[in-house]
């Protein structure tokens, strides 16, 4: 065996390419021996955090992975539930974050090109993308520059492509200023039987790579952009960003689909971060096999390229085949067809081992597979919560500084309006008429109506799907805002009368040597696992996304979750906005005190560190079961979730969302328990606002008793004014007792709460309406 | 006998699903044509759908009018055969210089996917004839690049002649002016659709084969996906697709 180089100037390298001292000894410990610079190269990316998961992987072994239907979980490109008929849904979140700071057209772009890959992979055509996108400062003209250059990139490639953008998120946040969060999430539909994995069993089988040629771009993608924190911006990594091609992207789907469909591949893997080394190794890994690579077999779109640059580009739209060489032939005949180019890279051998070699057979590496991928170095953390600058309140509890607002003077009408156009809650639509939302004629709920809708051809079914995180909380009490962030992505899937499948998530946290960040992931973990323990769902798969800080700080913690859910029966489907005049108003659950990470808050300038209010994560699973079965039974009309604005958001929205969207008032009466900054704007979890026709009022109430949970009629549709009286001991007649100028009513025209939500966007963001 | 409709399939095409889908809710018969392909199979109308043919690159449809399927398109239409351009589809058409006037982009200059209205110019069309009156039909866009345009001349030549197939319109029917939200890209005249001077080849930036099911949004738009099966199946039959009346008493 001859390696290419002598182990000269071993130290400087290895930390060159990321990799750490300890982790070195590491590696010569594996290979019994000094590696060589191609093979540094290949572990320097294998063993990043973004492909290694080196420091999150003893947490997410802790998550619930097994649940009913699941057919792929962890570990795949991409999870797979079983939805009956002989279908599957595939689906999977990944950030894209970093890549997006330093370019965000591409790195975008190539986001969405990825976790599309992901999904098709597993013989899914993908039938919508998300994405839950997070900025600094809106009025900021970095922040614009991100927003505009984002939202084009997920665009451009997503509506090139074919596939709907039905959903996601934008928040603005002062702590995303320095670190934007791109997080894309894919869902795929497929045959079952047509399931594929990313294996490459079957030593002599053909290592077939297809799609584009191998450039220059996107070396070290992985390991310098994706696992390092940003030290000083912009230009100096952009050649590490990769650069879209959406019309290869959209060959490769159809080549991809047709190969599986005709049997003709053993196993396919697309090729993301870590390029060649990444695919070979993973696949070989999985099936136990070895690879041996002929890298002058490998297609490229420059010369002079180095052996460790073919191995490690991440240029994009490539895909790698395990193929019976008795089907080469048809093969090539489908990729020439779709005009992508092919080749033969190499065969799967037994021995274990990833050997890359040049001509005359001589080898440039050789690595054992399973020490790039499943062997690959772990690193147990330092976990250490962060000193607190005072005691908060428990949450839940109530905190008399903060939750009395209103009453110093505020008119809870005009809150009300102010809060409509907040860049966190105002209409998103100046986002996503940028994205093509209805292409392959599937999708029955649009962006920006809560859960997207998609129907599945040929049957009763449809998919709902919705992204959430709950990082404004998150900062305060990482666990609690995990817990959220699941509570409220399946509540917005269960208000439809879907059963919410399963989890997927992508986790952005920061510097996870620093014992406070490592901390709030591990206490996100935690509550991630146990809210889908409560709510009995599989975690199918997700991304960790690491280093998540710039000179101005760390990201609030930002535990992206995205759920798909099945409704089995799409006439069944209830949508949040009002249906018609005369139906009666009902809120199912109660809140408690804490006004901390709410929007509220936010916009009151109050202090981030009071208490956040409470969570039952059994209550909730109670308050999704009852939204479930009463829409079942046709007892609703329309069904909202209390989230980010409170109370008094949501029926707006439901209010504005109202006949098909030209709008239906309420005239509402709400019992005053805590303060009325509490009950209109606190965002206490695990509470909907549901509306039906009068008659079937008792039957609403008696369900929801019968899932334990507290029920009150507070009013009726109609009108077109939005009028809340604010009733009971905290509130009636109090305002002149009180002596001060607060309203009892909330009263403001639909109009007015309208113009706020449509325009307020545009207005942070600087945009033309 | 079930008339057969193309769909012709460029590298890049993606409402090739749409069509298919509204085509079989039509209760015709969907048949794909590969770019590649000189055959047009015996189909009886032919729609290009709309997507990113070739990636769409250099500028909206200017590498698809060379393929060998748009050769033998040009002959069909050139022959009476009924042409359908969605979309990217127009745009294919307008570089082919099978329609009057180029598409350009968007006047304020972003994609965008809505929902929108249009109105039918003429009922007497073999896309529209079967709408009924002048009314608003509901259905998406979504297109960067659906800005139409020509000269004034070339516009008043297309008004005279009775060319002008669709216009962006207002809920009361009434045309959406350039800038108005009801004119999603800054069409002139709200022109949204026109057709070739013999009326047998249309082009329509918005997308009636995907509001074609009222659990969509709207099936406003299979109102025009009939009218052109309808057509077809008149035309199949021997009779000239333009004369309103025979395809209706062919019906």
């Amino acid at each position: 065996m001859t390696l290419a180089e002598p182990p000269l100037a071993l130290e400087a390298l290895h930390r060159r390419l990321g990799i750490t001292d300890d982790e070195l000894d590491a590696i010569r410990d594996r290979l019994g021996r000094e590696p060589n610079h191609l093979e540094l190269a290949m572990f320097s990316v294998m063993w990043s955090e973004h492909c290694s998961y080196k420091s999150s992987r003893p947490l997410l072994r802790t998550l619930p992975t097994q649940g009913e239907g699941v057919v792929a979980g962890p570990g795949e490109n991409a999870g797979v539930i079983s939805i009956g008929d002989g279908l599957a849904v595939a689906f999977k979140i990944e950030s894209h974050n970093h890549p997006s700071a330093v370019e965000p057209y591409q790195g975008a772009a190539t986001g969405v090109g990825g976790i599309l890959r992901d999904i098709f992979t597993m013989g899914a055509r993908p039938i919508a993308v998300l994405d839950a996108l997070r900025f600094g400062e809106p009025g900021s003209a970095r922040t614009r520059h991100l927003v505009d250059g984002v939202v084009r990139g997920v665009g451009g490639y997503g509506n090139c492509v074919g596939v709907p953008t039905i959903g996601g998120e934008l928040v603005f946040d002062p702590s995303y200023q320095g670190n934007p969060l791109v997080n894309v999430m894919a869902i795929g539909l497929l045959e079952e039987r047509f399931l594929t994995r990313a294996a490459a069993p079957g030593p002599g089988n053909l290592v077939v790579l297809f799609g584009s040629t191998t450039g220059r771009d996107g070396i070290g993608g992985a390991s310098v952009l994706a696992s390092a924190t940003f030290a000083n911006q912009d230009a100096s990594k952009r050649p590490s960003v990769q650069v879209g091609d959406p019309f290869a992207e959209k060959l490769l789907i159809e080549a991809s689909l047709e190969l599986i469909e005709r049997g003709l591949v053993e196993g396919l893997q697309d090729l993301g971060a870590g390029g060649i080394t990444c695919a070979t190794s993973e696949t070989a890994d999985r099936a136990g096999t070895g690879m041996r690579i002929d890298l002058d077999a490998v297609p490229r779109r420059e010369p002079g390229l180095e052996p460790f640059e073919v191995m490690i580009s991440e240029s994009q739209e490539r895909m790698l085949a395990i193929v019976r060489p008795d089907r080469l032939d048809d093969i090539e005949e489908v990729c020439a067809r779709w005009g992508l180019p092919c080749a033969v890279i190499g065969r799967v051998t037994g021995d274990g081992d990833v050997v890359v070699v040049v001509e005359d057979d001589r080898e440039l590496a050789r690595i054992p597979a399973a020490a790039l991928t499943s062997d690959a170095i772990v690193h147990q953390r330092l976990a250490a919560p962060p000193p607190r600058r005072r005691a908060a309140p428990a949450p839940g509890a109530p905190d008399p500084g903060v939750d009395l607002l209103p009453e110093r003077g505020m008119d809870p009408g005009a809150v009300l309006t102010a809060l409509m156009g907040r860049p966190n809650l105002a209409s998103r639509r100046p986002v996503y008429e940028q994205y093509d939302s209805n292409v392959q004629s599937n999708t029955v709920v649009p962006p920006g109506q809560g859960a997207a809708v998609l129907r599945i051809k040929g049957t009763t079914k449809a998919i709902v799907a919705s992204t959430d995180a709950n990082q404004a909380v998150g900062a305060l009490d990482p666990y609690l805002g995990a817990q959220l962030s699941v509570a409220e992505a399946t509540r917005n899937v269960s208000i439809t009368g879907a059963r919410p499948l399963g989890v997927t998530n992508c986790l952005n946290y920061g510097d996870p040597t620093r014992p406070e960040a490592f901390w709030q992931l591990s206490e996100a973990v935690r509550g991630l696992g146990d809210a889908c323990r409560a709510f009995g769902l599989a975690v199918t798969g997700g991304n960790v996304s690491l280093y998540n800080e710039s000179p101005l700080g760390a990201i609030a913690p930002t535990p992206e979750i995205g759920v798909v859910g099945l409704l089995d029966d799409i006439g069944k489907l209830v949508r949040p906005g009002f249906r018609q005049s005369g139906d009666a108003v009902l809120l199912v659950g109660e809140g408690t005190a804490g006004l901390a990470g709410s929007e509220y808050a936010a916009l009151a300038g109050l202090a981030s560190e009071d208490g956040p209010p409470l969570l039952d994560l059994d209550r909730e699973r109670r308050v999704q079961a009852f939204a479930r079965e009463a829409i079942d039974r046709g007892l609703l009309a329309s069904a909202q979730d209390v989230s980010a604005g409170g109370l008094a958001v949501a029926v707006a929205e439901s209010a504005i969302w109202g006949d098909s969207g030209r709008g239906l008032g309420a005239a509402l009466r709400l019992p005053v328990r805590n303060a009325p900054a509490v009950e209109l704007f606190g965002e206490s979890p695990s509470r909907i606002v549901v509306s039906c026709v009068p008659r079937h009022v008792p039957a609403v109430v008696l369900l929801a008793r019968q899932h334990g949970l507290p029920i009150e009629e507070l009013g009726a549709v109609g009108g077109d004014r939005l009028v809340i009286e604010l009733a009971g001991s905290g509130a009636t007649g109090a305002a002149e007792e009180r002596g001060s100028r607060v309203a009892d009513a909330l009263d403001v025209p639909l109009s007015e709460l309208r113009h706020a939500w449509d325009n307020g966007l545009n207005r942070a963001l600087g945009w033309e309406a | 006998m079930t008339v057969r409709v193309g769909v012709v399939i460029f590298p890049g095409s993606n409402r090739d699903i749409d069509a298919v889908n509204a085509i079989e809710i039509a209760g015709a018969e969907p048949v794909r044509l590969w770019h590649e392909q000189a055959s047009l199979e015996s189909v009886a109308a032919v729609i290009v759908p709309g997507g990113f043919a070739y990636g769409d690159y250099l500028r909206a449809g200017v590498i698809a009018r060379f393929s060998p399927i748009m050769r033998s398109v040009a002959a069909f239409a050139a022959d009476g055969g009924l042409v359908f351009g969605i979309c990217n589809g127009f745009q294919v058409l307008a570089e082919a210089g099978l329609v009057p006037g180029a598409l350009l982009r968007n006047r304020g200059l972003r994609f965008v996917c809505r929902q929108i209205a249009i109105a039918p110019e003429r009922l007497d069309s073999p896309f529209t004839h079967l709408v009924g009156e002048r009314r608003p039909l509901r259905m998406p866009v979504a297109h960067g690049e659906g800005c139409y345009f020509a000269d004034p001349e070339t516009l008043d030549a297309l008004e005279r002649e009775g060319q002008v197939l669709f216009r962006y319109v207002h809920d009361d029917a009434t045309p959406a002016a350039p800038g108005d939200p009801g004119n999603p890209n800054g069409s002139l005249r709200a022109i949204a659709g026109v057709s070739n001077r013999t009326g047998n080849v249309a082009g329509l930036m918005p997308h009636p084969e995907t509001a074609s099911e009222a659990i969509l949004g709207s099936d406003d738009g299979l109102l025009i996906i009939r009218s052109l099966v309808e057509s077809a199946a008149a035309r199949a039959a021997g009779v000239r697709a333009t004369d309103r009346q025979l395809v209706v008493a062919a019906r």
